[in-house]
């Protein structure tokens, strides 16, 4: 099992290696989630008041999450890396679990970025909207690596990704808007773990079917 | 395996007669609806439809599941047949229940109507199954995509069911009650007689599907041997 984890970690860090050296992602998701925090000031009526800008906050953070997944599996894409890492003596499914890791890192790392600036320019956030920022980027991460391997695979990678993930982030969505307004924020963190588990334990076991051959 | 089942002409007629008897029992054997009058009688075609597209989708991850598991090449085309179905059959359930919510309502959609959205959702996302399958090469790779796509379908259901019902509190602070109407023992047996009958009809175009699928498979397969 320890073999395991470090196949996991060898993988995770081999994503981070190359963005430290390419800088291909995660630059354009901090852009990307402080351009689209800015259109969203334009975007609300000046008398929506905050609750509106939560809820955009969470639109902001999936098409985030989405720009990075897009990029997740180009590194594999090319020169066939993908088929060298399948045919590697290791679990399918760290390959699956050391992407979800990186693409978490990067989220994050995102997110470090705009959650003080949504709080400096629309309005602050408590620690339970924090926790389900938490909580859903882990469901975003799981769920969206695996269907990004699947929208690598086809013919319209940019364009099947979002229809593939979109649907599926809809109960993250649920779960993160009403852990930051609702006032019993406890029901909607819950969701958010439960939705984590199932499928976390759902993409970790159906990984091998979308890149063996 | 295939000869033990029985004959699609058979199912068919079987079909059409259930759907003619519940045609019947629907306008004149159940009592009318004292709140909602004739209007109400739509919940006989709407609910049925409902609950056959979840049959469809359920067929299709059970197939999906049968493939991976047993790795046999039929269960594909099982599997895509069953949710072209049940993505048939939901969106008829959007389009009746947006009749009867104009009927009873006076909208043609309401966000508070749990199962509405669900199919908004599930709809969405078996749309996406179709994009999906025919953007990647015919093989055994698409199979099995397709199969794990369908069977998040299955997982996606109760999940999305529970955070649409989280959703209202936030979104509708007053949660819309429709008071069931207390179905009596001629309104029952209309409704189960109409779900049979759709059930038997989804069948039915299941297997005709399937049959028009297999014989085009089988042409292109002996076209490519000819001339080759």
């Amino acid at each position: 099992m320890s073999g395991y984890f470090s196949d996991v970690a060898a993988l995770a860090r081999k994503d981070l290696r190359l963005e430290l050296r390419a800088r291909d992602t995660l630059p354009a998701m901090l852009l990307f989630v402080l351009s689209t925090l800015v259109v969203f000031h334009f975007a609300l009526p000046s008398e929506s008041g905050d609750q509106a800008a939560y809820g955009l906050l969470w639109v902001a953070l999936v098409f985030t999450a989405l720009l990075g997944l897009g990029r997740a599996w180009v590194p594999e894409q090319e020169e066939g890396a993908l088929d060298g890492l399948v045919l590697a003596p290791c679990d399918r499914s760290a390959i699956w679990l050391g992407k979800s890791l990186a693409t978490l890192a990067f989220l994050v790392a995102a997110e470090a970025v705009a959650l003080p600036a949504f709080a400096l320019l629309f309005a602050a956030l408590d620690l339970a909207a924090i926790a389900g920022v938490a909580l859903a980027s882990i469901g975003i991460c799981t769920v969206g690596s695996l269907v990004a391997a699947m929208a690598a695979a086809s013919r319209g990678r940019e364009v099947i990704l979002p229809l593939l993930f979109l649907p599926l982030a809809i109960p993250l969505v649920v779960g993160g808007v009403g852990s930051s307004v609702s006032a019993d924020p406890g029901t909607y963190l819950a969701f958010l773990g439960l939705y984590d588990a199932v499928f976390a334990i759902l993409s970790w076991a159906a990984f091998e079917y979308v890149v063996t051959e | 395996m295939r000869t033990a089942n029985p004959s699609v002409p058979l199912l068919a007629a079987i079909a059409v007669a259930l759907t003619g008897a519940a045609v019947v029992m629907v306008f004149f054997v159940a009592p009318e609806d004292v709140d909602q009058g004739i209007s109400q009688r739509i919940f006989y075609v709407h609910v049925p439809i409902a609950l056959t597209a979840y049959a469809c989708f359920g067929l299709g991850a059970w197939k999906a599941l049968r493939l991976l598991w047993t790795r046999g090449e039929r269960y594909d085309l099982e599997s895509y047949t069953a949710i072209h179905q049940g993505t048939i059959f939901g969106a008829l359930t959007l389009l009746t229940g947006a009749i009867w919510a104009k009927a009873s309502w006076g909208v043609w959609w309401l966000w508070s109507e749990d199962q509405l959205v669900l199919f908004l959702v599930l709809f969405l996302f078996y749309c996406a199954y179709f994009m999906l399958r025919f953007s990647l090469e015919p093989g055994a790779r698409r199979e099995r995509i397709s199969a794990v796509y369908a069977l998040f379908g299955v997982a996606l259901i109760p999940v999305s069911f529970l955070a649409i019902r989280l959703a209202e509190n936030f979104i509708h602070p007053t949660v819309f009650t429709r008071d069931g109407p207390q179905m009596d023992g001629s309104m029952f047996g209309a409704f189960c007689v109409a779900w049979a009958a759709l059930l038997l009809l989804a069948y039915v175009m299941y297997r005709v599907e399937l049959l028009g699928k297999r014989t085009d498979a089988n042409l292109r397969l002996l076209r490519e041997t000819l001339t080759s």
